[in-house]
Protein backbone atom coordinates (compact mmCIF):
# COMPACT_ATOMS: atom_id res chain seq x y z
CA UNK A 1 0.00 0.00 0.00
CA UNK A 2 1.41 2.76 -1.11
CA UNK A 3 1.19 6.12 1.18
CA UNK A 4 2.14 10.02 -0.68
CA UNK A 5 3.86 11.34 2.81
CA UNK A 6 2.69 15.59 2.75
CA UNK A 7 5.99 16.92 3.91
CA UNK A 8 8.82 14.60 2.76
CA UNK A 9 6.65 14.93 -1.02
CA UNK A 10 7.63 11.08 -1.84
CA UNK A 11 5.25 8.15 -2.13
CA UNK A 12 6.68 5.52 -0.44
CA UNK A 13 5.01 1.40 0.82
CA UNK A 14 3.38 2.39 4.69
CA UNK A 15 3.92 -1.40 5.59
CA UNK A 16 7.63 -0.90 4.98
CA UNK A 17 7.47 2.35 7.10
CA UNK A 18 6.04 0.45 9.89
CA UNK A 19 8.19 -2.66 9.94
CA UNK A 20 11.25 0.30 9.46
CA UNK A 21 9.60 1.47 12.68
CA UNK A 22 9.05 -2.18 14.36
CA UNK A 23 12.79 -2.84 14.14
CA UNK A 24 14.38 0.02 15.94
CA UNK A 25 11.91 0.47 18.08
CA UNK A 26 12.32 -3.54 19.28
CA UNK A 27 16.39 -2.60 19.39
CA UNK A 28 15.34 0.49 21.50
CA UNK A 29 13.02 -1.60 24.04
CA UNK A 30 15.78 -4.02 24.38
CA UNK A 31 19.07 -2.00 24.98
CA UNK A 32 17.79 1.13 26.26
CA UNK A 33 18.80 3.74 22.95
CA UNK A 34 17.11 5.72 21.02
CA UNK A 35 17.36 4.36 17.76
CA UNK A 36 18.19 7.86 16.12
CA UNK A 37 21.70 6.60 14.43
CA UNK A 38 19.95 3.77 13.48
CA UNK A 39 16.54 5.40 11.87
CA UNK A 40 17.88 8.33 9.95
CA UNK A 41 20.49 5.71 7.61
CA UNK A 42 17.37 3.78 6.81
CA UNK A 43 14.97 6.10 6.09
CA UNK A 44 17.48 7.76 4.13
CA UNK A 45 17.99 4.52 2.44
CA UNK A 46 14.56 4.21 0.95
CA UNK A 47 14.24 8.17 -0.53
CA UNK A 48 13.13 10.26 2.55
CA UNK A 49 14.73 13.43 2.22
CA UNK A 50 17.94 13.92 5.17
CA UNK A 51 16.23 16.90 6.82
CA UNK A 52 12.62 15.06 7.05
CA UNK A 53 14.42 12.20 7.98
CA UNK A 54 16.56 13.39 11.42
CA UNK A 55 13.22 15.56 12.40
CA UNK A 56 11.18 12.91 12.16
CA UNK A 57 12.83 9.94 13.40
CA UNK A 58 13.26 12.58 16.94
CA UNK A 59 9.28 12.20 16.76
CA UNK A 60 9.71 8.64 16.60
CA UNK A 61 12.21 7.66 19.40
CA UNK A 62 9.81 9.82 22.17
CA UNK A 63 6.81 7.33 20.97
CA UNK A 64 8.85 3.74 21.39
CA UNK A 65 11.18 5.57 24.59
CA UNK A 66 7.65 6.44 25.89
CA UNK A 67 6.47 2.86 25.21
CA UNK A 68 9.92 1.28 26.57
CA UNK A 69 9.84 3.33 29.40
CA UNK A 70 6.74 2.66 30.96
CA UNK A 71 8.01 -1.12 30.53
CA UNK A 72 10.96 -0.45 32.50
CA UNK A 73 8.95 1.62 35.17
CA UNK A 74 6.70 -1.28 35.97
CA UNK A 75 9.92 -3.06 37.46
CA UNK A 76 11.19 -0.07 39.13
CA UNK A 77 14.59 -0.13 36.83
CA UNK A 78 14.46 3.75 36.24
CA UNK A 79 16.70 5.83 38.35
CA UNK A 80 14.42 9.62 38.19
CA UNK A 81 16.83 11.45 39.82
CA UNK A 82 19.58 9.98 37.97
CA UNK A 83 17.48 10.98 34.88
CA UNK A 84 17.19 14.43 35.50
CA UNK A 85 20.90 14.89 36.79
CA UNK A 86 21.90 13.97 33.45
CA UNK A 87 18.88 16.16 31.63
CA UNK A 88 20.24 18.66 33.19
CA UNK A 89 23.45 18.86 31.43
CA UNK A 90 22.51 17.33 28.47
CA UNK A 91 20.72 20.54 27.50
CA UNK A 92 23.49 22.45 28.70
CA UNK A 93 25.48 20.11 26.16
CA UNK A 94 23.08 19.67 23.51
CA UNK A 95 22.92 23.95 23.50
CA UNK A 96 27.03 23.72 22.85
CA UNK A 97 26.68 21.12 20.25
CA UNK A 98 23.48 22.49 18.28
CA UNK A 99 25.96 25.82 18.04
CA UNK A 100 29.13 24.16 16.84
CA UNK A 101 26.85 21.98 14.46
CA UNK A 102 25.98 25.62 12.78
CA UNK A 103 29.62 26.60 12.59
CA UNK A 104 30.27 23.31 11.02
CA UNK A 105 27.98 23.87 8.42
CA UNK A 106 29.21 27.66 7.71
CA UNK A 107 32.45 25.38 6.98
CA UNK A 108 30.94 23.43 4.64
CA UNK A 109 32.51 20.19 6.12
CA UNK A 110 29.49 19.32 8.04
CA UNK A 111 28.77 15.79 6.77
CA UNK A 112 32.24 14.78 7.02
CA UNK A 113 32.44 16.14 10.06
CA UNK A 114 29.69 13.97 11.38
CA UNK A 115 30.48 11.08 9.81
CA UNK A 116 33.90 11.22 10.82
CA UNK A 117 32.46 11.65 14.56
CA UNK A 118 29.94 8.52 14.06
CA UNK A 119 33.46 6.18 12.85
CA UNK A 120 35.21 7.21 16.07
CA UNK A 121 33.19 7.41 18.78
CA UNK A 122 30.79 4.33 17.76
CA UNK A 123 34.23 2.43 17.03
CA UNK A 124 35.64 3.08 20.05
CA UNK A 125 32.41 2.66 22.41
CA UNK A 126 31.81 -0.65 20.35
CA UNK A 127 35.34 -2.04 20.74
CA UNK A 128 35.70 -1.47 24.20
CA UNK A 129 31.75 -2.61 25.36
CA UNK A 130 32.67 -6.02 22.98
CA UNK A 131 35.83 -7.10 24.89
CA UNK A 132 34.83 -6.41 28.62
CA UNK A 133 31.21 -8.03 27.91
CA UNK A 134 33.42 -11.01 26.05
CA UNK A 135 35.69 -11.30 28.92
CA UNK A 136 32.69 -11.19 31.60
CA UNK A 137 30.88 -13.96 29.48
CA UNK A 138 34.03 -15.90 29.06
CA UNK A 139 34.71 -15.71 32.78
CA UNK A 140 30.63 -16.75 33.74
CA UNK A 141 31.32 -20.05 31.18
CA UNK A 142 34.55 -21.10 33.72
CA UNK A 143 33.48 -23.29 36.28
CA UNK A 144 34.40 -23.08 39.63
CA UNK A 145 35.75 -19.67 39.49
CA UNK A 146 32.59 -17.16 41.15
CA UNK A 147 33.18 -13.48 38.48
CA UNK A 148 34.07 -11.09 41.57
CA UNK A 149 31.65 -8.26 41.32
CA UNK A 150 32.70 -5.37 43.00
CA UNK A 151 29.80 -2.89 43.58
CA UNK A 152 31.95 0.25 44.72
CA UNK A 153 35.30 0.80 43.71
CA UNK A 154 36.48 3.89 45.91
CA UNK A 155 38.40 6.24 43.74
CA UNK A 156 38.89 10.16 42.90
CA UNK A 157 35.10 10.22 41.72
CA UNK A 158 33.66 9.47 45.64
CA UNK A 159 35.77 12.52 46.70
CA UNK A 160 34.13 14.85 44.89
CA UNK A 161 31.40 17.36 46.42
CA UNK A 162 27.42 17.78 46.25
CA UNK A 163 26.86 13.70 47.01
CA UNK A 164 23.76 12.63 46.40
CA UNK A 165 21.73 8.84 46.75
CA UNK A 166 20.68 6.98 43.50
CA UNK A 167 18.35 4.84 45.38
CA UNK A 168 17.09 2.76 42.44
CA UNK A 169 21.20 2.43 40.92
CA UNK A 170 22.53 1.88 44.48
CA UNK A 171 24.79 4.51 44.34
CA UNK A 172 25.75 7.12 46.72
CA UNK A 173 28.35 9.28 44.25
CA UNK A 174 28.76 13.17 44.01
CA UNK A 175 26.22 14.86 41.08
CA UNK A 176 29.29 15.96 39.05
CA UNK A 177 30.63 13.26 37.34
CA UNK A 178 26.37 12.34 35.96
CA UNK A 179 26.29 16.01 35.26
CA UNK A 180 29.65 16.17 33.28
CA UNK A 181 28.62 12.79 31.47
CA UNK A 182 24.62 14.23 30.46
CA UNK A 183 26.76 17.18 28.93
CA UNK A 184 28.63 15.49 26.88
CA UNK A 185 26.42 13.05 25.82
CA UNK A 186 24.24 16.38 25.20
CA UNK A 187 27.39 17.85 23.26
CA UNK A 188 27.94 14.75 21.20
CA UNK A 189 23.90 14.17 20.64
CA UNK A 190 23.74 18.11 19.48
CA UNK A 191 26.65 17.49 16.66
CA UNK A 192 25.83 14.48 15.15
CA UNK A 193 21.43 14.56 15.50
CA UNK A 194 21.03 12.11 17.53
CA UNK A 195 19.84 11.28 21.40
CA UNK A 196 23.02 9.80 22.62
CA UNK A 197 21.42 6.87 23.97
CA UNK A 198 24.11 4.46 22.47
CA UNK A 199 26.96 6.70 24.07
CA UNK A 200 25.21 7.35 27.30
CA UNK A 201 24.45 3.60 27.69
CA UNK A 202 28.17 2.79 28.19
CA UNK A 203 28.57 6.00 29.80
CA UNK A 204 26.46 4.84 32.77
CA UNK A 205 27.39 1.26 33.02
CA UNK A 206 31.17 1.84 32.60
CA UNK A 207 31.86 5.64 34.04
CA UNK A 208 29.22 5.70 36.71
CA UNK A 209 29.27 2.05 37.61
CA UNK A 210 25.21 1.46 37.42
CA UNK A 211 23.82 -1.68 37.25
CA UNK A 212 22.53 -2.67 33.55
CA UNK A 213 19.13 -3.32 34.12
CA UNK A 214 18.58 0.27 35.56
CA UNK A 215 20.72 1.44 32.83
CA UNK A 216 18.00 1.04 30.14
CA UNK A 217 15.13 2.56 31.50
CA UNK A 218 16.90 5.71 33.11
CA UNK A 219 18.43 5.86 29.36
CA UNK A 220 14.97 6.05 27.56
CA UNK A 221 13.61 8.40 30.43
CA UNK A 222 16.72 11.17 29.19
CA UNK A 223 15.77 10.23 25.98
CA UNK A 224 12.69 10.95 25.60
CA UNK A 225 12.57 14.63 26.87
CA UNK A 226 15.91 15.49 25.00
CA UNK A 227 14.28 14.31 21.73
CA UNK A 228 10.74 15.67 22.52
CA UNK A 229 12.74 18.98 22.83
CA UNK A 230 14.36 18.29 19.47
CA UNK A 231 11.44 17.49 17.42
CA UNK A 232 9.37 20.63 18.39
CA UNK A 233 12.70 22.67 17.50
CA UNK A 234 12.58 21.03 13.96
CA UNK A 235 8.96 21.26 13.84
CA UNK A 236 9.35 25.11 14.07
CA UNK A 237 12.57 26.17 12.86
CA UNK A 238 12.71 23.86 9.49
CA UNK A 239 9.25 22.56 8.80
CA UNK A 240 10.62 19.20 8.51
CA UNK A 241 8.90 16.91 10.82
CA UNK A 242 6.19 14.66 8.92
CA UNK A 243 3.60 13.30 10.82
CA UNK A 244 1.87 10.94 8.12
CA UNK A 245 5.63 9.33 8.16
CA UNK A 246 5.84 9.85 12.18
CA UNK A 247 2.47 7.88 12.55
CA UNK A 248 3.43 4.98 10.70
CA UNK A 249 6.83 4.54 12.25
CA UNK A 250 5.40 5.35 15.70
CA UNK A 251 2.41 2.23 15.34
CA UNK A 252 5.11 -0.26 14.22
CA UNK A 253 8.09 1.50 17.23
CA UNK A 254 6.02 1.20 20.15
CA UNK A 255 5.01 -2.39 19.21
CA UNK A 256 8.50 -3.14 18.61
CA UNK A 257 9.42 -1.65 22.25
CA UNK A 258 7.26 -3.46 24.31
CA UNK A 259 8.58 -6.78 22.41
CA UNK A 260 12.62 -5.50 22.66
CA UNK A 261 11.82 -4.72 26.53
CA UNK A 262 10.53 -8.25 27.01
CA UNK A 263 13.12 -9.85 25.01
CA UNK A 264 15.91 -7.83 27.28
CA UNK A 265 14.45 -9.17 30.16
CA UNK A 266 15.48 -13.24 29.06
CA UNK A 267 18.84 -12.05 28.34
CA UNK A 268 21.89 -11.61 30.85
CA UNK A 269 23.52 -8.16 30.97
CA UNK A 270 26.42 -9.36 29.77
CA UNK A 271 24.45 -10.53 26.47
CA UNK A 272 22.80 -7.30 26.36
CA UNK A 273 26.09 -5.32 26.42
CA UNK A 274 27.89 -7.29 23.76
CA UNK A 275 24.63 -7.67 21.43
CA UNK A 276 24.50 -3.57 21.90
CA UNK A 277 28.43 -3.55 21.34
CA UNK A 278 27.84 -5.54 17.80
CA UNK A 279 24.84 -3.30 16.86
CA UNK A 280 27.50 0.05 17.54
CA UNK A 281 30.32 -1.52 15.92
CA UNK A 282 28.14 -2.45 12.56
CA UNK A 283 27.40 0.78 12.46
CA UNK A 284 30.81 2.31 12.60
CA UNK A 285 31.97 0.18 10.04
CA UNK A 286 28.74 0.61 7.60
CA UNK A 287 29.84 4.69 7.68
CA UNK A 288 33.99 3.55 7.41
CA UNK A 289 32.89 1.47 4.42
CA UNK A 290 31.20 4.34 3.17
CA UNK A 291 34.11 6.97 3.14
CA UNK A 292 37.00 4.41 2.41
CA UNK A 293 35.32 3.06 -0.77
CA UNK A 294 34.36 4.43 -3.71
CA UNK A 295 30.50 5.21 -3.70
CA UNK A 296 28.95 3.92 -7.00
CA UNK A 297 27.68 7.93 -7.14
CA UNK A 298 29.93 10.21 -6.95
CA UNK A 299 27.24 13.34 -7.33
CA UNK A 300 24.38 14.39 -5.05
CA UNK A 301 21.50 16.35 -5.64
CA UNK A 302 20.32 18.98 -2.71
CA UNK A 303 17.74 21.44 -3.40
CA UNK A 304 18.00 25.11 -2.83
CA UNK A 305 21.46 27.04 -3.41
CA UNK A 306 24.32 26.73 -1.24
CA UNK A 307 26.42 29.53 0.07
CA UNK B 1 14.66 49.32 -42.55
CA UNK B 2 14.94 46.74 -40.39
CA UNK B 3 11.82 47.63 -38.62
CA UNK B 4 9.96 47.39 -42.35
CA UNK B 5 11.75 43.92 -42.86
CA UNK B 6 10.68 42.90 -39.79
CA UNK B 7 7.39 43.27 -40.88
CA UNK B 8 7.56 41.72 -43.72
CA UNK B 9 8.87 38.80 -42.70
CA UNK B 10 5.67 38.44 -39.81
CA UNK B 11 3.53 39.63 -42.86
CA UNK B 12 4.88 36.54 -44.83
CA UNK B 13 5.28 34.22 -41.85
CA UNK B 14 1.73 34.45 -41.00
CA UNK B 15 -0.24 33.03 -43.39
CA UNK B 16 2.24 29.74 -43.31
CA UNK B 17 1.36 29.76 -39.26
CA UNK B 18 -1.98 29.53 -39.28
CA UNK B 19 -2.04 27.22 -42.55
CA UNK B 20 -1.92 23.87 -39.78
CA UNK B 21 -2.89 25.12 -36.31
CA UNK B 22 -2.98 22.55 -33.10
CA UNK B 23 -6.58 21.68 -31.49
CA UNK B 24 -5.95 20.12 -28.57
CA UNK B 25 -7.13 18.90 -25.09
CA UNK B 26 -6.23 17.19 -21.60
CA UNK B 27 -7.47 14.27 -20.07
CA UNK B 28 -7.77 16.33 -16.93
CA UNK B 29 -6.03 19.83 -16.25
CA UNK B 30 -5.81 19.04 -11.92
CA UNK B 31 -3.95 16.21 -10.33
CA UNK B 32 -5.14 15.85 -6.86
CA UNK B 33 -2.12 14.83 -4.73
CA UNK B 34 -4.35 12.65 -1.61
CA UNK B 35 -2.94 10.17 0.83
CA UNK B 36 -3.08 7.41 -1.49
CA UNK B 37 -1.44 8.99 -4.56
CA UNK B 38 1.10 7.08 -6.70
CA UNK B 39 1.57 8.53 -9.80
CA UNK B 40 -0.48 9.50 -12.69
CA UNK B 41 -1.06 9.35 -16.19
CA UNK B 42 -2.40 12.41 -18.32
CA UNK B 43 -3.28 12.03 -21.85
CA UNK B 44 -2.83 14.94 -24.45
CA UNK B 45 -4.45 14.43 -27.73
CA UNK B 46 -5.58 16.66 -30.34
CA UNK B 47 -6.00 17.70 -34.29
CA UNK B 48 -4.66 19.42 -36.81
CA UNK B 49 -6.72 22.08 -38.33
CA UNK B 50 -5.98 23.08 -41.99
CA UNK B 51 -7.14 25.53 -43.91
CA UNK B 52 -5.17 24.58 -46.79
CA UNK B 53 -4.23 20.99 -48.53
CA UNK B 54 -1.31 19.64 -46.61
CA UNK B 55 2.35 20.35 -47.76
CA UNK B 56 3.50 17.15 -49.15
CA UNK B 57 7.55 18.08 -48.41
CA UNK B 58 8.26 16.74 -45.02
CA UNK B 59 5.71 14.89 -42.84
CA UNK B 60 4.26 16.66 -39.51
CA UNK B 61 6.11 15.61 -36.44
CA UNK B 62 4.52 16.41 -32.92
CA UNK B 63 6.64 16.73 -29.40
CA UNK B 64 4.84 17.33 -26.49
CA UNK B 65 6.65 18.59 -23.39
CA UNK B 66 5.51 18.76 -19.64
CA UNK B 67 7.65 20.79 -17.26
CA UNK B 68 7.29 20.89 -13.23
CA UNK B 69 7.90 24.18 -11.18
CA UNK B 70 12.15 25.09 -11.67
CA UNK B 71 13.95 25.25 -8.30
CA UNK B 72 18.10 26.17 -8.24
CA UNK B 73 19.74 23.20 -7.07
CA UNK B 74 23.59 22.35 -5.97
CA UNK B 75 24.94 19.45 -7.72
CA UNK B 76 28.02 18.08 -5.45
CA UNK B 77 30.61 15.70 -6.41
CA UNK B 78 32.40 13.06 -3.57
CA UNK B 79 36.12 12.83 -4.29
CA UNK B 80 38.79 11.37 -2.96
CA UNK B 81 41.22 13.26 -0.21
CA UNK B 82 43.39 12.14 2.20
CA UNK B 83 42.13 8.29 1.67
CA UNK B 84 38.50 9.15 1.99
CA UNK B 85 35.44 10.05 -0.04
CA UNK B 86 34.39 13.44 0.88
CA UNK B 87 31.95 15.99 -1.20
CA UNK B 88 34.89 18.49 -2.40
CA UNK B 89 33.74 20.50 -5.19
CA UNK B 90 29.57 21.92 -5.83
CA UNK B 91 28.19 23.77 -8.91
CA UNK B 92 24.98 26.06 -8.17
CA UNK B 93 22.61 25.70 -11.04
CA UNK B 94 20.40 28.66 -11.34
CA UNK B 95 17.12 26.83 -12.20
CA UNK B 96 16.29 23.14 -13.14
CA UNK B 97 12.67 21.75 -13.71
CA UNK B 98 11.46 19.31 -10.70
CA UNK B 99 9.78 17.52 -13.61
CA UNK B 100 10.74 17.06 -17.24
CA UNK B 101 9.38 15.24 -19.96
CA UNK B 102 9.61 15.39 -23.60
CA UNK B 103 7.44 12.95 -26.43
CA UNK B 104 7.95 12.80 -29.88
CA UNK B 105 6.72 11.54 -32.57
CA UNK B 106 9.97 10.76 -33.63
CA UNK B 107 13.87 11.40 -32.79
CA UNK B 108 14.20 14.40 -31.41
CA UNK B 109 17.83 15.52 -33.23
CA UNK B 110 15.62 14.69 -36.62
CA UNK B 111 12.92 16.06 -35.95
CA UNK B 112 13.84 19.68 -34.51
CA UNK B 113 16.57 21.48 -35.66
CA UNK B 114 18.56 22.81 -33.37
CA UNK B 115 18.25 26.64 -34.14
CA UNK B 116 14.41 25.84 -33.51
CA UNK B 117 15.08 23.93 -30.23
CA UNK B 118 17.09 27.00 -28.75
CA UNK B 119 14.70 29.33 -29.88
CA UNK B 120 11.99 27.06 -28.34
CA UNK B 121 13.83 25.40 -25.71
CA UNK B 122 12.87 21.80 -25.80
CA UNK B 123 15.56 19.53 -25.02
CA UNK B 124 16.28 18.82 -21.49
CA UNK B 125 19.47 20.95 -22.13
CA UNK B 126 17.64 23.92 -22.77
CA UNK B 127 15.94 23.64 -19.51
CA UNK B 128 18.46 23.61 -17.15
CA UNK B 129 19.54 26.75 -17.11
CA UNK B 130 23.49 26.46 -16.40
CA UNK B 131 25.03 29.70 -17.21
CA UNK B 132 28.65 30.59 -15.20
CA UNK B 133 28.59 26.96 -14.35
CA UNK B 134 31.77 26.48 -15.70
CA UNK B 135 33.71 28.74 -13.40
CA UNK B 136 32.60 27.03 -10.48
CA UNK B 137 34.26 23.43 -10.81
CA UNK B 138 36.19 21.83 -12.86
CA UNK B 139 34.70 19.37 -15.50
CA UNK B 140 31.54 21.53 -14.84
CA UNK B 141 29.68 19.55 -17.90
CA UNK B 142 29.84 16.27 -15.78
CA UNK B 143 27.79 17.65 -13.15
CA UNK B 144 25.11 18.61 -15.61
CA UNK B 145 25.48 14.93 -17.17
CA UNK B 146 24.87 13.72 -13.46
CA UNK B 147 22.04 15.96 -12.98
CA UNK B 148 20.26 14.10 -16.03
CA UNK B 149 21.56 10.76 -15.15
CA UNK B 150 20.08 10.69 -11.83
CA UNK B 151 16.84 12.33 -12.37
CA UNK B 152 16.09 10.32 -15.54
CA UNK B 153 17.19 7.19 -13.42
CA UNK B 154 14.25 8.25 -10.92
CA UNK B 155 11.32 8.96 -13.66
CA UNK B 156 11.58 12.75 -13.19
CA UNK B 157 13.10 13.40 -16.51
CA UNK B 158 11.91 11.26 -19.34
CA UNK B 159 12.60 11.08 -23.09
CA UNK B 160 10.60 9.91 -24.76
CA UNK B 161 11.28 9.13 -28.60
CA UNK B 162 8.32 7.95 -30.80
CA UNK B 163 5.79 7.71 -28.17
CA UNK B 164 3.04 10.24 -29.30
CA UNK B 165 1.08 8.39 -31.68
CA UNK B 166 -0.06 10.45 -34.91
CA UNK B 167 -2.36 9.04 -36.87
CA UNK B 168 -3.16 9.92 -40.61
CA UNK B 169 -0.94 12.97 -40.08
CA UNK B 170 -4.27 14.63 -38.23
CA UNK B 171 -4.64 13.36 -34.99
CA UNK B 172 -2.24 12.55 -32.09
CA UNK B 173 -2.02 11.87 -28.62
CA UNK B 174 0.54 11.25 -25.56
CA UNK B 175 0.52 9.74 -22.51
CA UNK B 176 3.28 11.46 -20.09
CA UNK B 177 3.77 9.56 -16.61
CA UNK B 178 3.63 11.59 -13.82
CA UNK B 179 5.88 9.83 -11.21
CA UNK B 180 5.00 9.56 -7.38
CA UNK B 181 7.28 11.91 -6.06
CA UNK B 182 5.65 14.82 -7.32
CA UNK B 183 5.84 18.40 -6.14
CA UNK B 184 3.03 20.78 -6.17
CA UNK B 185 2.69 23.69 -8.60
CA UNK B 186 1.61 24.48 -11.97
CA UNK B 187 2.82 21.85 -14.87
CA UNK B 188 3.34 23.60 -18.34
CA UNK B 189 2.03 21.60 -21.18
CA UNK B 190 3.88 22.57 -24.29
CA UNK B 191 2.73 20.85 -28.07
CA UNK B 192 4.71 21.82 -30.99
CA UNK B 193 4.13 20.50 -34.36
CA UNK B 194 6.97 20.19 -36.92
CA UNK B 195 7.61 19.96 -40.39
CA UNK B 196 11.40 19.62 -41.58
CA UNK B 197 12.99 20.67 -38.74
CA UNK B 198 10.37 23.99 -37.88
CA UNK B 199 8.04 24.40 -35.63
CA UNK B 200 4.95 25.59 -37.65
CA UNK B 201 2.67 25.62 -34.54
CA UNK B 202 2.41 25.31 -31.04
CA UNK B 203 0.42 25.52 -28.46
CA UNK B 204 0.70 25.87 -24.36
CA UNK B 205 -1.54 24.99 -21.32
CA UNK B 206 -0.91 24.27 -17.57
CA UNK B 207 -1.75 21.35 -15.50
CA UNK B 208 -2.37 22.12 -11.64
CA UNK B 209 -0.89 19.48 -9.01
CA UNK B 210 -2.12 20.28 -5.75
CA UNK B 211 -1.98 18.29 -2.43
CA UNK B 212 -5.72 17.96 -1.35
CA UNK B 213 -7.46 16.26 1.48
CA UNK B 214 -5.18 15.36 5.15
CA UNK B 215 -1.83 16.13 2.72
CA UNK B 216 -3.29 19.15 2.57
CA UNK B 217 -4.82 19.85 6.09
CA UNK B 218 -1.06 18.61 7.77
CA UNK B 219 1.18 20.95 4.91
CA UNK B 220 -0.65 23.79 5.76
CA UNK B 221 -0.68 23.18 9.62
CA UNK B 222 3.23 22.07 9.42
CA UNK B 223 3.78 25.45 7.78
CA UNK B 224 1.34 28.21 9.51
CA UNK B 225 0.96 26.93 12.53
CA UNK B 226 4.44 25.00 13.34
CA UNK B 227 4.46 25.00 16.87
CA UNK B 228 0.91 23.62 17.68
CA UNK B 229 1.98 20.92 15.21
CA UNK B 230 4.95 20.36 16.66
CA UNK B 231 3.42 19.66 20.08
CA UNK B 232 0.68 17.81 18.28
CA UNK B 233 3.30 15.61 16.74
CA UNK B 234 4.56 15.12 20.05
CA UNK B 235 0.95 14.39 21.72
CA UNK B 236 0.94 11.73 19.10
CA UNK B 237 4.01 10.17 20.16
CA UNK B 238 3.02 10.15 23.86
CA UNK B 239 -0.22 8.61 23.17
CA UNK B 240 0.71 6.19 20.62
CA UNK B 241 4.15 4.97 23.25
CA UNK B 242 1.18 4.86 26.35
CA UNK B 243 -1.28 2.81 24.15
CA UNK B 244 1.43 0.09 23.09
CA UNK B 245 2.19 0.04 26.91
CA UNK B 246 -1.38 -0.86 28.44
CA UNK B 247 -2.21 -2.64 25.41
CA UNK B 248 0.89 -5.15 25.52
CA UNK B 249 -0.13 -4.85 29.94
CA UNK B 250 -3.79 -6.30 29.13
CA UNK B 251 -2.62 -8.88 26.44
CA UNK B 252 -0.43 -10.21 29.38
CA UNK B 253 -2.56 -10.90 31.88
Amino acid sequence: MQLYLPIAEVSINAFLLTGIGGIVGFLSGMFGVGGGFLITPLLLLIGVPPGIAVATGANQVVASSISGVLAQFRRKAVDVPMGLVLMSGGLVGSWIGSKVFAWMTALGQVDLFVQLSYVAFLGVIGTVMFVESARAIWRSKRPGTVPVRRAHTHGWMHRLPFKMKFRASGLYISVLPPIAVGTFVGFLGGIMGVGGGFILVPAMIYLLGMPTKVVIGTSLFQIIFVSGFTTVLYAVNTHTVDMLLALLLIVGGVIGAQIGAQVGLRLKAEQLRILLAILVLAVAIKIAFDLLFQPSELFSINIGRLS
Amino acid sequence: MIRALALAMTLLALPAAASETIVAGLSQSRVSITANFDGSEILIYGAVKRDAPEPEDAPMQVIVTVEGPSTPLTIRRKEKTAGIWINRSSVNVGSAPSFYAVATSGPLDKILSSTENLRHKVSLDQVISDVGITAQAENSDDFITALKRIRIADGSYRLDDNSVILKEQTLFRADVQLPANLTEGAYRVRILLTRDGKVVDSSEQRIFVHKEGLERFLFNMAKQQSFLYGLASLAMAVVAGWAASAGFRLLRR
